[in-house]
This record gives C-alpha cells, sequence and structure tokens, in this order.
C-alpha cells in the first residue's frame, strides 16, 4: 500500500527503509514507523486474537491506550504494536493466535463457545467431573491468554535502575497543558520534571495540525530547564512518589506539587460488531493520516457523539477518503466542522448512531439507525451502508488515574456527557483536558496557570507573578468554554451479535447484562465477577461503557452509578521494571580471591561470601589440633573507641569491667539489652589509656555499631566511635606451630611469657603494621593477625608459606565451627536467642554485679542472678554416633518437648558427638541424661558444663 | 509507606535511608521497680498523633537524631540531634523540598 503525498506533520522518514520481521516473514517499513503503521502500510489489518474468543481485531487507538495491537517483541509479550517504535531487525509475532492471526483454530470458541463461557464460566462449566478438572485447566490456560511470559530464562539484555528524584513540581503528560505548565514553572525558579508517555511531546497537537506548535512550546519548556522524561509513564501515585518508567529506569519522584495534565482517551461506541478489524476510534483514523500518511481506509462511515468525529471526518475527505456519511448522535450539531462538511456535499444525519458493524473478518458495511430517547434504534429508521472503515468517536474520559490515586473523586456529569473529576487533593492540580477543558487557548491557558498555581506553592514567585496568575484566573473563567459537548450513547446491550463492553477480556454487553441478573448489580462487583477494566487496557476503553451499561440496566441514575476505583499500574509494565537490577548484595573479604584459588567452598554466611571449608574440614580440624591452621576472620566487626570517657562507656555497655583492663590486654565480653539479653559478643583490647578495640560477631557488626553510637548520643560523652570493619583484614592463625610460624614473621617477642593468652601487641608482621591479639576461639593457641585490607592477600600468602614446613593449611567456617564447639564457646544467634540471657547460657562469669555504676541489662540481669531458669545451655555427648540435627527437641520429664539442640558435630579428635542445648534446669548437670527427639529417633545424651576439649584451658595459654 | 525524613545532616532523605529508633523513652536514673522495667523495657504509649521518635541514618551520616511525627500521616514535624536541647524548640523544621509541610508526605489522613 502506498503512502500519502507528504503530510506537514508527519512523523516518518521516507528515506530511509527499516526491515524487521513479523511472524517469521521480511517487513519494511520507515524510520519513524510503529510497528502498527508499517504493517498497516503493508496491508495488514488483523493484528490480534482476542482473550476469550479469538475474534480477530485492528487497529482502534493507535495510541497504546487499546489491547488491540499487543505482539510480543524479540520473545517479549505484551508491547503494543501501535506505539513502539521501528527498529532494524525486530522481530514481531502475534500473540494467542494458532496457527497464524488470519487462520486461528481457536475462533471457533467465537461459535459454538457462547453456552460454555458465560461470566464467570470458570465457576459454573467445566466443573464436573471433578478430576478432569486439570485437563480442563491446562486446555483453557491454553486457549486464553495474552502471550506467553518466556519460558527460559535468558540473559536479560536490559537492566533496570531505580533513580530517586526530587522536585519542586512534577508535570504528568506532555501535552499543550502539560508543556505550557512546566515552562511557567521552570521560569518562575521551580525544579520541574515532566514525564509523558508518548514517543514525541505534543499530546493531541501531534496529530490536529499542531507539530509546530508542539516542537515549540517542547523547545520553551527545555530552554527553562525542564527536565523531561520521554517517553516516560508515570504508572501510579504512591504516598507522594510517582514511578514513572522510562525503557530502563524506573523513576521515583517525589515533588512538592504535582501537575497532572493526562488529558483524556477517547471511548468506542457499544454496537453489534463494535469490534471488527475496520471499526476504529476517530483518533486513531487520524493518528495513521497525520503521522504515517497511512488512508485507513477508501470509503468511511462516521458515528459520533461529538465534535472530534466531525473533524477526523474532514480529515479522511482531505486524505482522499470517500466519506460516505457521518452519522452525529446529537439532534442539534452545528457549528464549523458541520458547515465544512456540509459544504464538501457529505450526508450529515444527526440524532442518528451506528447499531450494527457488518463482516465477519472486517467491516463491510454499517447500519445507522435512529435512536429513541433509552436508546433505542426507531424501527424503520435502519440504512445500510457499504464501508471498509467505520470510524466512531463516544466522546472521551479524563484520564485521571493519578490524580484519583491521589484522594480526588471523580462523577459522572450529565453537562459533559462522562466522568469529572472533583476534590483534588492539596500539592495536585489538574490541568487541561483531564480538568474538562476544552479549546486550545483554554488547554493552554489552564496549563499555565497549573504550573504558575504549583510554583507560588513550592515557594517561588513574587508579587508580579501571583497578579498574573490572577488575571489568568479569571480570563479562564471567562473563557471557559465547556469541553467538547457530547452526547450520551446509547447502551445497546440487545443488540444482534456481540456488542463489547470490554475489549481486553472479551466482555460483551450482554456478559454485564448477566451478571446484574445475577445479582452483582454494583459497578464494583460487576467489575470483579465479569473483569470488565481488569485487562491491560486498565479501563481506558471500557470504565465509561461500564459505568452506562450499569446504569442503563440496572434503572440507576448515572450519577448513582458511581466509578471503579483506579489503582496502579495505569500502564502495562515488565515486571522487570518493578523488579529493579537484580542485585544481590554480596561481602567479600580482601582474601577471597585466595579462597577460591584455594579451592575454598564458598557460601553465604550472613551478607558475607565465605569458605565452609577447603575440601576436607575434619583433616582441617586435625591439623590446627596437630599442627597450625589459617583461618581468614575478616568478617568480624571491628570498632575503635577512643576518648577520655571510653572506659567508662564500655563500662556501661558491657556487664563485666573494662575500664580497669590493663593498655595491652584483653577481655571478652557478652552485650545485653535493658531486658538482660545476650545480643551479641566479642573482644575488647585496650590498645591504650583512651582506646579501645572492638570486636564483634560477623553479623552484628552493623547493628552493635548502632548500638554503641545510639547510647553514645544518649549519654553524649566524650567518646568518639569509628568503624574500621571493612578497613581491617584480619586472620587467625591457631594450632600447636602457630608460636613458630609467627617468630618467623615478625620480630616481636613470641614467647608464652613475653607475649601471653589475651594480651593484644601492635607488632610487624612481614612487614606489615599489626594488631596481634592472642585470643583463643577454636581451643589452641592462636594469634588473631588484624591489618590494613591493602594488604590482605600478602600476608595471608606470607603466613601460609611461612607455616609451610610447620604443617599450616588454611581452615574454613565448618572446622571452626567444629573447633568452638569443641571449647563450648557459644555463637550467638545460633546458640542463643532473642530470650537468652548469660546466666542461662551458663556465662555467669562475665556479670559483675559488684561492680559500681549502671550498666545496659543491670537490673534485669539483678532479678535473673537470683532465679533459676526454666532452661539452660550446656553442652551434650551422644557416643552411638546419630547427630541430632541443630533444631531436634530436647524431651522434658513430662515426655514433652522442653528445650532444643542448638549446635551439633561429629568432633574428629574426640570420636564422639558433640553438641550444645537448651535443656530443662533439672536435668542441666554434669552427666544427667537428657532425650533428644530427632525426626523420629529417640536418642539419649549425656550432659557436660566443661568444655569438651581441653577443659582447663592448658592447651590455649600454653 | 514512603515519605521523607530530614536528617539534621544530610538534609531530606527517603525515609527508606533511615532506620526507625522507637518512641524516645527515658532510661531512668535509679533502679526501677519491677513494673517499671517491665513498662520500660516492653510497653511503648504507640500514639496516634504527634510523638518523639529516635531515627538512625543508616545509608547517610550514620547518626542517631530525634524527630517529631505525626504517626497518623508519617508527617515529620520536626528533627533534632541530642546534643541540642529539647526545650530550646526543633533545631531544624521539617520542610520537603520546596514545599510546605506535609505536602507529599504520608497518606492524605
Amino acid at each position: 500500500m502506498t503512502r500519502l503525498p507528504k503530510r506537514p506533520g508527519e512523523r516518518i522518514d521516507r528515506a530511509r527503509e527499516i526491515a524487521f520481521e513479523f511472524d517469521g516473514a521480511p517487513a519494511r517499513g520507515f524510520e519513524g514507523d510503529t510497528i502498527a503503521s508499517a504493517l498497516y502500510a503493508s496491508g495488514r489489518r488483523v493484528f490480534s486474537r482476542s482473550f476469550k474468543y479469538h475474534r480477530p481485531r485492528g487497529l482502534l487507538c493507535c495510541a497504546g491506550q487499546c489491547p488491540n495491537c499487543l505482539v510480543s517483541v524479540d520473545g517479549d509479550p505484551g508491547v503494543r504494536a501501535c506505539t513502539e517504535p521501528l527498529r532494524e531487525g525486530m522481530r514481531v509475532e502475534h500473540l494467542n493466535a494458532i496457527p497464524s492471526l488470519d487462520r486461528d483454530a481457536l475462533s471457533i470458541v467465537d461459535v459454538i463457545g457462547r453456552p460454555f463461557t458465560p461470566p464467570g464460566f470458570y465457576y459454573k462449566t467445566f466443573k464436573r467431573p471433578r478430576r478432569l478438572w486439570p485437563l480442563y485447566e491446562r486446555a483453557l490456560r491454553h486457549a486464553a491468554g495474552l502471550g506467553r511470559a518466556p519460558t527460559k530464562r535468558p540473559e536479560r539484555r536490559w537492566r533496570t535502575d531505580y533513580r530517586r528524584r526530587h522536585a519542586d513540581v512534577l508535570i504528568v503528560g506532555g501535552g499543550p497543558a502539560g508543556l505550557a505548565a512546566a515552562a511557567r514553572a521552570a521560569q518562575l525558579g521551580a525544579d520541574v520534571v515532566l514525564a509523558d508517555e508518548g514517543n514525541e511531546l505534543g499530546g493531541h497537537l501531534l496529530h490536529t495540525a499542531g507539530t509546530e506548535r508542539a516542537r515549540a512550546m517542547s523547545q520553551c519548556a527545555r530552554d527553562a530547564g525542564v527536565e523531561l522524561i520521554v517517553p516516560g509513564s508515570a504508572l501510579g501515585y504512591f504516598d507522594g512518589i510517582v514511578a514513572v518508567w522510562e525503557r530502563d529506569t524506573l523513576h521515583q519522584i517525589r515533588a512538592a506539587q504535582h501537575v497532572v495534565a493526562t488529558g483524556t482517551v477517547e471511548q468506542p461506541l457499544i454496537f453489534a460488531g463494535n469490534d471488527l478489524p475496520g471499526v476504529m476510534l476517530s483518533g486513531g483514523a487520524r493518528r495513521l493520516v497525520s503521522l504515517y500518511a497511512l488512508r485507513p481506509g477508501n470509503r468511511a462511515v462516521i458515528a459520533t457523539t461529538a465534535d472530534r468525529g466531525l473533524e477526523a471526518a474532514l480529515e479522511l475527505l482531505e486524505a482522499g477518503v470517500e466519506v460516505v456519511a457521518v452519522a452525529d448522535l446529537r439532534a442539534d450539531a452545528t457549528g464549523g466542522a458541520a458547515e465544512q462538511l456540509a459544504s464538501r456535499g457529505v450526508p450529515l444525519w444527526r440524532g442518528v448512531t451506528v447499531v450494527e458493524a457488518c463482516g465477519r473478518r472486517a467491516v463491510t458495511g454499517a447500519v445507522l439507525a435512529a435512536v429513541d430517547a433509552t436508546g433505542r434504534p426507531l424501527p424503520g429508521s435502519e440504512r445500510r451502508l457499504r464501508c471498509d472503515l467505520l470510524v466512531v468517536s463516544g466522546g472521551v474520559t479524563p484520564a485521571a488515574s493519578l490524580l484519583l490515586q491521589a484522594g480526588a473523586r471523580s462523577d459522572y456529569d450529565p453537562s459533559l456527557g462522562t466522568l469529572r473529576v472533583e476534590q483534588v487533593p492539596d500539592g495536585l492540580y489538574g490541568a487541561g483536558e483531564v480538568a474538562g477543558l476544552g479549546g486550545e487557548e483554554g488547554i493552554e491557558l489552564s496549563g499555565a496557570l497549573a504550573g504558575a498555581d504549583a510554583a507560588h506553592a513550592a515557594g517561588f514567585g513574587d508579587e508580579g507573578s501571583r497578579d498574573r496568575a490572577e488575571e489568568e484566573r479569571c480570563r479562564l473563567g471567562e473563557l471557559r468554554p465547556p469541553a467538547a459537548a457530547s452526547a450520551e450513547p446509547p447502551s445497546l446491550a440487545h443488540g444482534r451479535g456481540k456488542c463489547f463492553a470490554c475489549l481486553c477480556e472479551d466482555v460483551t454487553a450482554k456478559d454485564i447484562r448477566t451478571s446484574i441478573d445475577e445479582g452483582y448489580d454494583s459497578i464494583e462487583l460487576s467489575k470483579r465477577y465479569t473483569t470488565v477494566t481488569m485487562g491491560p487496557c486498565q479501563g481506558r476503553m471500557c470504565q465509561l461503557a461500564s459505568i452506562r451499561l450499569m446504569a442503563a440496566e440496572t434503572g440507576q441514575d448515572l450519577t448513582a452509578v458511581g466509578a471503579t476505583t483506579a489503582r496502579p499500574p495505569w500502564s502495562a509494565v515488565p515486571l522487570g521494571a518493578l523488579a529493579g537490577r537484580p542485585v544481590e548484595p554480596a561481602k567479600r573479604s580482601a582474601i577471597h580471591a585466595r579462597h577460591r584459588e584455594l579451592g575454598g567452598k564458598v557460601m553465604w554466611a550472613g551478607d558475607w561470601r565465605r569458605p565452609y571449608d577447603y575440601g576436607d574440614p575434619q583433616a582441617e580440624v586435625v591439623a590446627v589440633h596437630e599442627a597450625a591452621g589459617l583461618i581468614d576472620v575478616s568478617t568480624l566487626g571491628k570498632l575503635m573507641v577512643r576518648g577520655p570517657d571510653a572506659g567508662a562507656f564500655l563500662d556501661r555497655l558491657y556487664p563485666n569491667r573494662l575500664s580497669n583492663l590493663k593498655v595491652g590486654r584483653i577481655r571478652y565480653g557478652v552485650l545485653n539489652t535493658d531486658a538482660g539479653r545476650i545480643i551479641d559478643d566479642g573482644t575488647v583490647c585496650r590498645l591504650d589509656e583512651e582506646s579501645f578495640y572492638v570486636t564483634t560477631t560477623s553479623t552484628g557488626a552493623e547493628a552493635i555499631e548502632a548500638w554503641f553510637a545510639w547510647w553514645l548520643a544518649d549519654w553524649r560523652m566524650k567518646v568518639t566511635l569509628t568503624d574500621v570493619t571493612q578497613a581491617l583484614a584480619a586472620v587467625n592463625v591457631a594450632g600447636p606451630n602457630a608460636r613458630k610460624i609467627l617468630e618467623q614473621l615478625t620480630s616481636l617477642d613470641c614467647s608464652n611469657d613475653a607475649f601471653s593468652y589475651l594480651d593484644g601487641k601492635r607488632a610487624q608482621v612481614a612487614g606489615v603494621p599489626c594488631l596481634i591479639l592472642r585470643i583463643g576461639f577454636v581451643g589452641e593457641c592462636g594469634y588473631e593477625i588484624h591489618y590494613p585490607v591493602a594488604y590482605g592477600e600478602y600476608l595471608w600468602d606470607a603466613v601460609l608459606e611461612a607455616g609451610h614446613d610447620h604443617g599450616i593449611r588454611p581452615f574454613g567456617l565448618e572446622p571452626q565451627r567444629v573447633l568452638r564447639l569443641q571449647k563450648m564457646h557459644i555463637l550467638v544467634g545460633q546458640d542463643t536467642d532473642s530470650e537468652s540471657d548469660p546466666f542461662a547460657a551458663g556465662m555467669a562469669w562475665i556479670v559483675k554485679l559488684d561492680k559500681e555504676g549502671d550498666f545496659i541489662g543491670r537490673w534485669a540481669l539483678e532479678d535473673f542472678s537470683g532465679r533459676e531458669p526454666d532452661l539452660r545451655l550446656v553442652g551434650f555427648e551422644l557416643r552411638d554416633g546419630n547427630v541430632p540435627a541443630e533444631g531436634a527437641a530436647v524431651m522434658g520429664d513430662r515426655r514433652t518437648a522442653f528445650g532444643r539442640v542448638t549446635s551439633s558435630r561429629v568432633s574428629p579428635k574426640l570420636g564422639h558427638v558433640i553438641g550444645l542445648a537448651w535443656v530443662p534446669r533439672e536435668c542441666a548437670g554434669d552427666g544427667s541424661e537428657i532425650e533428644i527427639s530427632d525426626r523420629g529417633r529417640r536418642l539419649t545424651a549425656t550432659v557436660t558444663t566443661k568444655p569438651f576439649y581441653d577443659p582447663e584451658g592448658e592447651r590455649l595459654r600454653s | 509507606m514512603s515519605f521523607v525524613v530530614l536528617c539534621p545532616n544530610c538534609g531530606a532523605r527517603e525515609v527508606t535511608d533511615f532506620e526507625f529508633g522507637g518512641e524516645l523513652v527515658t532510661r531512668s536514673k535509679e533502679r526501677p521497680s519491677k513494673r517499671e522495667l517491665s513498662a520500660y523495657n516492653y510497653f511503648r504509649r504507640n500514639v496516634a498523633g504527634v510523638q518523639h521518635e529516635w531515627w538512625y541514618h543508616r545509608a547517610g551520616c550514620r547518626a542517631w537524631f530525634v524527630a517529631e511525627r505525626d504517626t497518623r500521616t508519617n508527617v515529620i514535624l520536626s528533627t533534632r540531634l541530642p546534643e541540642a536541647d529539647a526545650s530550646a524548640g526543633p533545631t531544624v523544621n521539617a520542610r520537603p523540598p520546596g514545599g510546605t509541610p506535609g505536602v507529599g508526605s504520608g497518606t492524605a489522613a
């Protein structure tokens, strides 16, 4: 099909051809075409098959509003062909038709399916026999739908980023009202963002011979410094944030003021066969003509309820389309457009509308008729006309979703023949057609005024600008013509053939009547039952129609029917755009690459990626006992607490004394809440009079920093807190040969007398300045070396090399867990929970109630100290080889579950199973027997309260 | 839920930058009775209205500060660092960017 001669505002560039693929066949279009316009130019009229009945559907709105041109592009379903720009090489495929759009086997449903597919049919039919339901379900799911989500998970070609944007004024809608508002607000000094879902700014100007004006206004807004997001769909209003989706970015825009200039959505008419390809909205036909230089048909019949149908008729005439007749439902249609039509010799029939579109696969004719006051065709007035294009315009409805989500109301206004937005909340302004204005001057003026109001409310402007706004308000009041008046179209639920109210979900007018008959007689109930307004068009094409049908069928007044709730998203959006960038934050220590090279089995430990073992956890345990092991403990939280009050501050946080800690010495500490519950543990090393180096658990690092900072904020002591977790790496070299290894790397005297257990010393190790803490988490003589992350791998390598001849091997988290369990060192969060206190956890020695002054948890711990806890944390041993699961129940005396196992492992050193468990106090003594119920097994274990390995701590002190 | 919190150090930021620290409760100077201790540990007033509460700017300056928030509308009326004397009034008046207090903050009541 050839294009029309060059149009003044056309978007296509005829010099540049683009090749693409449709359903496997090559196709061509021009730069600037959409998929739909290129296919239309090549003669395609059927673009999709409908959801339920598989009826052929063609272009209707050409503006991304209706569901009729949904296709898949490069495998992604749900793309609107009429707005998606053509790209070289794109693979476009139809949805929901087998085998092809033109011959869809499932269209049989349209012919025979009616008795089986009433509204809510899935509750009514295909129910029996029940065992066949899975079969039915598969068939139904196969037959219905809007395409398939890709089943494979291909590498995502695009990624979505979130962007937070704070602005003074957000304008939604880039038509004349939005552009005027943006320019004005920005000129007054406000920081303005404008989002428009079209491919080009200008809104309806673009297809109504206003391209020049649109470009001038866009330039004006750009010059004023407005940030333009095009194309950017405003998806919804969420507590003051408007989400705007722009290809690979989801903007979350928080503005102090909002101007909503989203315009209107043209409505179809309801009549038999109103979904046939060839039935087109007046805006759709005009877009094809003016943007893509296409002739939408050869013989057109036009049925309208307002002026826009007449204007479309004139444009079609001018494009060389034969206009057979124009039916205007208004009995008193007059004005410029009507006169021009008369002068061109086009018959204009007043008080007449379309009652049927003829044709099976495309429009071949239309039946026009005069209708009575209730919308029924007057007998004998019917006239059948041959045509291949039926242009309809059933008035408009405001695209007010954002305003409504923000709290505005919409009510039916009989004088406008459509919904009117009312009670717009503070901070939002409607401008242009969405606010019920019409006429170019009024639309622009209302936009400029809304922009001024928004800027003023945001604190910009001066006396002069306010005066100007007041003048404009007066002028707008005088000017304000009612938006192009529209006659109330009849709701033909009784016509021959299917009269579609909702194209997305294939809901006919009859279905809505049926739902009312079945008792779903309010608009919200009918919506849920028939799913009208719930399809991809989000009610754009069907909300007003469903209100009219409801009113007509129930005899209610239109104003009394109400409207369904507006919910986000306003535009269809891929889930991937909402999910954002697939970010799983992972923390890796500075030594991480080495763990990989050494064959470490890297697993998650909180946010950290840590090696669980290096292939043989048992051998790693044995190495620590018999030679030496090296573990990366960089994940420990590390806090520097400095200042004259540092000692006093720690005394108030920990239940033991820290202010009397000697310089160069280390003490273990447990942190409690004021309720006396354990929240974390770690070591404290005094570096000098005013400095303490505090370590926390790996997972508690952030929370404990916040905990320290919180009390510091409250107490306001002379202390500074520095989190050095990310700045320092740490390794623990432990085992009988640890000392020999360390001695090779440092000039420090490492003898047991000079560097004893719980000493902390600063020294150079392999030339790196380090803080060495002699502690014994794993139960052997060990040195925890803390050093700058920059030397992470270097020092690790140096220690491994020095230890090579001493049998050193790296060990992971799992062997460390076995080693610490042998020493009965608890893991906070594993062996304790939010109810555990130090007394019940067997650490009464850590609580110094005799220390002077207050500390966090003191009062609760005083209460606990004089009380026997119900449960105690104790060790247990099992000699029959069974390893109870962590979490297994410990049975009480009445054979009910009472406690639980928190840790259990096989000890390769001891040769039997050891563990920690919360047990009833009466069996918490050494040698008591406890019964563990584990996945149906009953195990008997022996309680012990002393460490399983080296109970006197001789090895770690040696 | 979404609103803006005004950090006394950093300025207006989305609430997701912050950690909520709960109602401001006073820790007793003297040893409380068991009932008082239990109330201090476990009971909160949970008012429907304006309350003073702790906030922590985790994703920012990591400062703890005190905010005055209307729990019905999520409007933050004022924020101050704890160093500032509460009786001297708010150190910072909460004001979303460029707007009047409350606009764009929280849900409409």
